[in-house]
Parts: C-alpha cells; structure tokens; sequence
C-alpha cells in the first residue's frame, strides 16, 4: 500500500532531480514542506482505529471486542460468512449503531458524539439497493446530495461527473425499477461518492451480480483507489478480497481470526499449492494412503480432500502420479484465499 | 445552541424538500383526489340529503358541511401520507435507511415528515377552498384562514399517523387507526351534525376528538365569523401536534436505530 507522503516522496525527487542540480539540504527541505502535512502526527495516517470494539444486542454479541486500524489510502477488507459481525462493524464505522464497547476513532471523530459530523465526511454503499424509486437516476443524486451540508450547484456539478464516472450519463431520466441490478449498485457507488467522502464504506458491493457487472465495479472501485479514497468494504466474495484489498480480516463469530495482506494470509495458512481429491469414488483410496503416508498437511470436508503443498513440490507431483494411475478424480491448483477463509472458519456449514 | 437549531431546520427542510420533489412528479393526480371525495360528499349529501335537512343557524346544510369537509380532507391527507406513504419509506422503500447514512438524523426525518404532511394538507385545503368557493358557500375573505389552519392540522394528523406507523408491522395494522379512530373522528367531530344538539356524554367525547377543534375553527374561518375559544381549539390543536411528534420521534427512532 502507498501512504500519501510516501508518494509524494517519490514524485517530488523524480520531478526536480532531471531538470535542476540541487544539493541534498535543499531537496531534504522540499521534501519537508511536501511530506510535512501527511506526517503531522501519526493519526493523520489512520483512518479508521478500533480498540476492543464490541456490539451487543440484548444478549447477542454481533461484534466480541476486536482490534484493527485503517490506513489512509488503502483498501480495507472484512472477510467473513453471514453472521460474522461484518455489517454491524459497518454501522458502528458510519454511527448508525453505536458501539456496546471499547473504542473507535473514524477520522478523528467518536462515533457516539460526532456521528452527524462524521456521516458528512464519508460516503456509504449499503448492501441492498436502497435508491429512491420515486426518483429519476440523476434526480436520485440531487436529492442525495441535499442531505448533506453542501451549495446545490456543487451537488448539481458533481452528479454530472459522477454519472459520467459510473457510465450512466445516458441514463440520467430513467426510472430507478428500469435499470438492471449492475447499474443500480454502479448508481449506488456514484451516491455514496457525492459528498466527496474522505472514506468509502461498501457493504458487499458486487453480491448478487453477474460476472460482467462484478467486473465493472471492481474496476471501478480500483479507479477510487488509485485516487487515494480510502476505502472499506465486507465480502464473502474471496476473489472480491483478492483483487480489491490491500489488507484485510478474517471474521467468524464476532472475532478476527487473523489479518495480513492477501498473500501473507494464503503463506501463512495454506502454502503455495493446493491438491484436491474427489473421495467420492474408489480409486481415491489408494491416493488416500499415499497422502496419509507422506503426513502432509490436509484438511478434509464430507466428500473431498485438500492436500496443501508448497511451491511445485514432489509431493504434489506423487500425487498428480498416483491419482492418474488409480483413476481417481483430481485437482491441483494455487492456493487462495479461499483456501484460508474455509481453513480459519471450516470447511462445513454451521448454520 | 443556534447552530444544531440550523442544522435541525437544515435536515428537516431536505427531508420534506424530498417528498415535495417526488409530489411533484404525481401532483395532479394528488389534486383530483383532494377535489373528488369533498365533492362528492359535498353533492350527495350537502344537496341531496339537504333538500330535507332545516336549516341550521340560518345556514343551508351545504354551507354547514363545506368547512367540515375542508378540514376532513386535511386529515385524510395527512394519514393517508403519514400511514401508507411514511410506511413505504420506512419499511418498503428503505428511504430512512438511506438518508441515515447522511447527516440527517431520525428526529430531522420526523421533523422533515411532520413538515411535508403539514405543506401537502395545506394544498389539499386549498385545493377543497376552491371547490367550496365555486358552489358558492364562503362568504368572506377570512375563509383564508383554512390554509395555514390545514397546515397545522396536517402536521399534527401527520404527526398522529406516524406513531401508527411506527407502531405498524405491516400495511394491515392501518385498519386498525382508520376504522377506529380516524372514521369515527370523520363522523363525529361536528362535521355533518351540530354538536350542540348532542347528549352530553357525546359532546364530552366529541370535545377529546383533536378534529372537533379543527372543525370549530373551519367553520369560523368560512363563516367569517371567528369561533369563540379560538384559543382553546388552538391549544389543543398544538398540544396533540407536540405530543405526537414527540411519541413519533421515540418510536421512530426505536424502529431505526438497533
């Protein structure tokens, strides 16, 4: 992830050192009067700081006291099964819900006594489609926009651009029941960008959408990360996580089970390589004791069989052998994030 | 102090400005169902059943009923908006979800709502004015006064409808509020009888009915002569419009803050 005064530490030596001789006092003070902004005082860096942060309803603990912090810039992500406590750390982020306990800072602000101040200052895509459908696509941010402090001409001017962004300008009078799913969640992320927030709160932003849309958004939300807007969202989508966060936790039961980047997460937990077997059928018996043999790394679900591996291991490609010569069905792929989501939280459903 | 009183009057304005944009769209035919039923009323029974009614306080039966119905509409409009149409927002539409990840906060939504139910009565009243006006039953310019009177009444049905509402687990829970309390306030609140002639338990009950005292007032308005207790009917008016803005406020914000 880059931190703001760290790229302008990069721009700043790139853009004199061609064109001028300076001597190193010199660009060490240009570089102050750039980076001393961003560094005045770490918090300035931190977006979001939860400390033991718990939600409680009556004797339900949605949220069990966890701990994290949000760099400005970055992407930040909440991976966890329905019921994990994902949306409801989203609330407490934006102060819909107040927090039972511990501490939380959303930029610089208590949630408890500033939420009206902080709701002004970030922008929220809720996770089912809660636009007007008594108003028009462009109307929709219009009215949006007036619920926040804002002049109207500035609301008016930045619909346009933000239309324009989510490529929905064509669109601008269509009634909201006549667009499909993908454009209504683009039309929601141009909503949730109208008060140009300084952080973006996206509840599973691309649940429920086809292959072509999921892909657009993601493109889109990268465009918002390479323009600095820092960003929050939950998924259960792993792909989603993959592709979009740069760091991120794993939830279950109102806890954090563990955080890292993406690729820190698959090392430490599931290696390189993952090969899986199909125990549906005979032939994977034989394949069964080889792996037993070897006393690999497994993990087992009702009808197949993981086997983690590190990097073109020998391993793998005994196994590769064996289940080719026995007939039984297989796979050998690169380990996800997947993988480290259904070791941390099982492989079953416990519903 | 002056800047949350600002920033209240500032969400509240948006939440309102919002359901006026969306009125807009559908205004006409918000019109015709202000103009039809009065009508209706008006020539059934004001001419119809009035051919055999005496005249009461020297006053045909069409101009005794014309300032009722004035004022019935008002409270048809406001629950009709503060029932079915709040509840969609609420429940259906998730348009208070919306808005509460913005600045506004659920007393500022009450507040806006309360608003627009009490412009959206007033344009109702104004629009049953004009019907009255044309059959030829106001007699005086102090008929007026029914407009900001209908914008008062509205807030406070308004305000009385969105407690049901948030109350309400579904549309269904409305017969509840229109057959209990809404129909029989159409019906015995003075509109289409004097309620001087009434036993005196009926008038005791009449008198705890928030419409009686709107229909007090229509009628002075209309007659050009101002209803005595012009201060009590106001009172009263005020005091179920603050108690049930607050009840609202509570019940709303139970519903939407878990």
């Amino acid at each position: 992830m880059v931190l703001p005064g760290q790229a302008l530490d990069v721009d700043a030596t790139a853009a004199v050192e061609p064109t001028q001789q300076l001597c190193s006092h010199e660009v060490a003070q240009l570089l102050a009067c750039y980076t001393t902004p961003a560094m005045a005082g770490a918090e300035r860096r931190v977006v979001v700081e939860a400390r033991k942060l718990e939600k409680r309803y009556r004797d339900f603990v949605a949220v069990a006291g966890i701990d994290f912090e949000i760099e400005r810039g970055e992407c930040f992500g909440f991976l966890g099964p329905n019921g994990a406590g994902k949306t409801s750390t989203m609330r407490m982020l934006q102060a819909t819900s107040l927090p039972s306990g511990g501490e939380l800072r959303v930029l610089g602000l208590d949630p408890r006594t500033q939420g009206k101040e902080l709701r002004a200052r970030i922008g929220v895509c809720p996770q089912s489609d809660n636009l007007d459908p008594d108003l028009p696509v462009y109307e929709n941010l219009l009215v949006y926009g007036s619920y926040f402090p804002e002049q109207r001409e500035i609301t008016a001017r930045r619909a346009d651009e933000l239309l324009e962004f989510v490529a929905l300008s064509d669109k601008r009078s269509h009634a909201i029941p006549e667009l499909s799913g993908g454009m209504k969640r683009r039309l929601v992320i141009a909503r949730a960008l109208i008060n140009e927030p300084e952080l973006l709160l996206l509840d599973e932003p691309s649940t429920g959408l086809d292959p072509q849309a999921r892909h657009l958004i993601w493109g889109k939300l990268r465009e918002l990360r390479a323009r600095g807007v820092s960003m929050v969202l939950t998924t259960h989508y792993m792909d989603e996580a993959e592709r979009l966060c740069d760091r991120l936790v794993i939830m279950d039961g109102g806890k954090i089970l563990d955080h890292g980047t993406p690729r820190e997460l698959v090392e430490r937990h599931v290696g390189a390589e993952v090969f899986e077997l199909d125990l549906g059928s005979e032939a994977a018996s034989t394949v069964l004791d080889a792996v037993n043999l070897a006393a690999a790394r497994t993990e087992r679900s009702s009808d197949a069989l993981a086997v983690f591996l590190e990097k073109r291991s020998e391993l793998g490609e005994a196994l590769v052998d064996h289940a080719r010569r026995a007939g039984a069905r297989y796979l050998l792929r690169n380990a996800s994030l997947e993988d480290v989501f259904l070791h941390l939280t099982g492989r079953e459903l416990d519903e | 102090m002056n800047a949350a009183r600002a920033t209240f009057f500032h969400g509240a304005t948006r939440v309102a400005g919002r359901n006026l944009s969306v009125w807009r769209r559908y205004a006409a035919a918000s019109a015709i169902g202000n103009f039809g039923e009065p009508l209706l009323y008006l020539v059934a029974l004001g001419y119809g059943l009035g051919r055999v009614v005496p005249p009461i306080d020297g006053q045909s039966y069409a101009e005794f009923i014309a300032p009722g119905l004035v004022v019935s509409t008002v409270m048809y409009t406001a629950t009709f908006e503060g029932t079915f149409g709040a509840y969609t927002r609420l429940a259906t539409q998730g348009t208070f979800d919306a808005i509460l990840a913005t600045p506004i906060t659920v007393p500022e939504i009450v507040a806006g709502e309360v608003l627009w139910g009490g412009l959206k009565s007033m344009f109702g009243a104004s629009v049953v004015l004009g019907v009255i006006t044309a059959f030829g039953l106001v007699h005086s310019w102090l008929a007026l006064g029914v407009i900001p009177l209908g914008f008062v009444a509205g807030l406070m049905f308004y305000a009385m409808a969105l407690c049901t509402t948030g109350l309400s687990k579904s549309y269904e829970f409305f017969n509840y509020y229109f057959t209990l309390i809404v129909a029989p306030m159409f019906l015995f609140s003075g509109v289409f009888f004097p309620l001087e002639q009434a036993p005196r338990w009926a008038l005791a009950f009449s008198r705890v009915l928030p419409l009686t005292h709107v229909v007090q007032l229509s009628r002075g308005f209309v007659r050009g002569a101002l209803a005595s207790n012009l201060l009590v009917h106001a009172a009263v008016m005020l005091g179920y419009a603050l108690a049930a803005y607050a009840l609202a406020a509570h019940l709303l914000s139970r519903r939407l803050k878990i």
